[in-house]
């Protein structure tokens, strides 16, 4: 007792001077977020409850209440509209470039010749997929299996779905190769989860005469289930935030209206924001309720 | 008797197609696993059958992937003539180099290429340096409120860049720094930059991956907290290092929001100047004024991507190891 009476001070200060020491070394990120992330945002925020006039010298504010809000959701058409498009591709593109990431790193996860090659040709999307060149892509029709998209008899089908289902359906077919160019970093993600799957659980399941597709559904999908929230979320965050995307588009058109157009446009990207916070809470929970199914 | 030789020959006959064909099953079911092994694959090792799938599987969707690339360097060559003759689809009848001399002058290439790798390596090397010292101080101190700091690292990474731009800005333009690379320098020094939490987060599992053991002795021999982190963990983190760095390079040479609300009227990049590849090409080629072969089209547009993209395909494919193997070397998988 008395032993551990005389070491506490001593641990109290240690523990404090890692402390000091663990704080100098994040302060930076800490005045960094402050002045280049809170502040911005509480003044953008602002911005969007006022009339925001620019001037030759600076700009003048006029409060307007929650007008910005109300204009955007109920008076411009055009911007619910992008907003719901958005939307309903996201939701779209995720499953599929899970899906496609997962199929490929299995197939990476193989092993044979030249599979260095392929994994060359799998990434190398990412370092080349900025706005004006994948732009330029869709413009030429580089985008789309050209074969599919523009068959006869497919347009005709498609003609005969109800407008809500036939949006989507087009814009696979119109983008399809895109979304599958957004993969590249996914697919690094979800090999390394497949290597780090202990070898000897397989060899069990096939002892006790366990297909691979029963291997693949009992022990491989299981033990992906927090990569696949890593992966959603990654995903999500990357089509949101791509300068091509239509509702980003929108709003920095938007941000050079001289008279009220910063307001406005702030006011959009809160809702943006709310969009894109709700989509991910969305696909976080279907996915979190998976996890907790199969550690049950 | 003739017939009785011909019957005895015939059953000969027989017995000896008799002792082939037991022959050949005594063959087949002793060789049968290894027939089927070749093609169908066994425990141990691959069929052929599999293997040709495989390989047909990935190369389909190998030539899907590198559809749109194939396309652009194809049309790219094209000249007007072959643009227009439907014939023509995969194999131009020349290699015609007209369009990148277009492109060429029309991108400004000397100038925008240099203007490119300043602004993508400098805010690179800077966030690549003071990311791994915030992750270090995530990986190796125990303080208060380290779960908040996290949840805020990745709010920076959700929240859109649009929703912190403007005031940023008018800010800029307040103190006359508009179009310069300061403004992508400030945040990126402070742990602000372009996607700077993957950074953050990627050196706080490296340095927290690595043994301490060599830390606490170097402590021991009196050494400080400075001194540790410089002299033994940045040594032993170069491959998280070499990582960060050029995925940085890569993301802030692609990022065109941010450049031009910040350097719009300043400092031109490459991706900056394909965005206004039309009207750039009509002004140094005005449509009244050149004959119809010089108009722009598709060829040139293509031309201009293609080197747009060129810089990045060659880093790519001198570097190729570090960005294929960049999650096993760095261990994130964000867990």
């Amino acid at each position: 007792m008395n032993v551990r009476r005389g070491f506490r001070p001593i641990q109290t200060r240690y523990r404090l001077r890692e402390a000091s020491y663990g704080y100098l070394f994040v302060l930076i990120w800490i005045i960094g977020f402050a002045l280049f992330t809170l502040t911005p945002l509480v003044q953008t925020f602002r911005y969007s409850l006022h009339d925001v006039v620019v001037e030759a010298t600076g700009i003048r504010m006029q409060y307007a209440e929650w007008k910005n809000y109300t204009r955007a959701l109920f008076t411009d058409p055009t911007f619910v509209q992008l907003l719901v498009e958005y939307s309903i591709e996201t939701l779209v593109s995720v499953p599929i470039v899970l899906i496609f990431s997962m199929l490929i790193a299995m197939f990476l996860n193989l092993k044979f010749r030249l599979r260095g090659a392929f994994r060359i040709i799998f990434f190398l999307p990412v370092v080349i997929t900025s706005g004006p060149v994948i732009k330029e892509l869709v413009a030429q029709g580089a985008a789309s299996v050209p074969q599919i998209a523009r068959s006869a008899a497919l347009l005709d089908f498609l003609a005969q779905l109800p407008t809500a289902i036939r949006n989507p359906v087009q814009y696979l077919l119109s983008s399809f190769i895109l979304i599958l160019w957004f993969s590249g970093v996914q697919i690094l993600i979800y090999l390394a989860s497949l290597q780090k799957i202990d070898k000897s659980i397989y060899e069990a399941a096939a002892i006790d005469g366990a297909s691979a597709w029963e291997a693949f559904w009992k022990i491989t999908l299981p033990s992906l289930s927090t990569t696949n929230i890593v992966v959603a979320i990654y995903t999500v965050i990357t089509l949101s935030h791509f300068s091509e995307n239509k509702v980003v588009k929108y709003i920095y058109s938007q941000t050079y209206v001289i008279r009220g157009g910063i307001g406005y446009a702030s006011a959009m990207s809160f809702l943006y924001l709310a969009a894109l916070v709700l989509i991910l809470l969305l696909i976080y929970l279907l996915l979190a309720s998976r996890v907790r199914r199969v550690s049950a | 008797m003739t017939s009785r030789l011909r019957s005895l020959r015939d059953n000969a006959r027989l017995g000896l197609v008799a002792t082939h064909v037991a022959n050949a099953a005594r063959w087949a079911r002793q060789h049968q696993d290894t027939v089927r092994g070749f093609l169908f694959g066994s425990r141990s090792r691959r069929g052929l059958i599999v293997t040709v799938l495989l390989y047909a599987v990935l190369v389909a969707i190998g030539f899907v992937y590198l559809y749109p690339l194939l396309f652009m360097l194809i049309t790219s060559f094209k000249s007007p003539t072959d643009l227009l003759n439907p014939m023509v689809q995969w194999v131009p009848t020349q290699w015609y180099l007209g369009n990148y001399v277009k492109a060429f002058r029309v991108l400004n290439y000397p100038s925008t290429l240099l203007a490119s790798i300043l602004v993508s390596v400098v805010p690179s090397v800077i966030q690549t340096m003071v990311c791994s010292v915030i992750g270090y101080g995530l990986a190796r101190y125990r303080f208060w409120g380290k779960g908040l700091l996290f949840a805020l690292i990745l709010a920076t990474f959700i929240i859109p860049p649009q929703n912190t731009v403007i005031p940023q800005m008018l800010t800029y333009r307040q103190l006359g720094l508009l179009g310069n690379i300061l403004c992508l320098i400030l945040p990126a020094s402070m742990g602000q930059g372009f996607r700077s939490a993957i950074f953050i987060l990627i050196f706080y599992q490296t340095f927290l991956s690595l043994p301490k053991v060599l830390e606490e002795a170097a402590r021991l021999d009196g050494a400080s907290d400075l001194k540790v982190f410089l002299k033994i963990a940045v040594p032993s983190a170069i491959p998280a290092y070499i990582v960060s760095f050029i995925f940085s390079v890569v993301w802030y040479w692609n990022e065109t929001y941010l450049t031009v609300v910040f350097l719009e009227g300043g400092i031109q990049t490459l991706p900056m100047q394909l965005s206004k590849f039309v009207q750039a090409y009509e002004n140094l080629y005005p449509p009244g004024m050149v004959n119809i072969f010089d108009r722009i089209n598709e060829a040139v547009k293509l031309s201009g991507t293609f080197l747009n993209i060129l810089p990045l395909l060659i880093m790519y494919f001198i570097l190729q190891k570090w960005f294929v193997e960049s999650v096993e070397r760095t261990g994130i998988v964000g867990e």
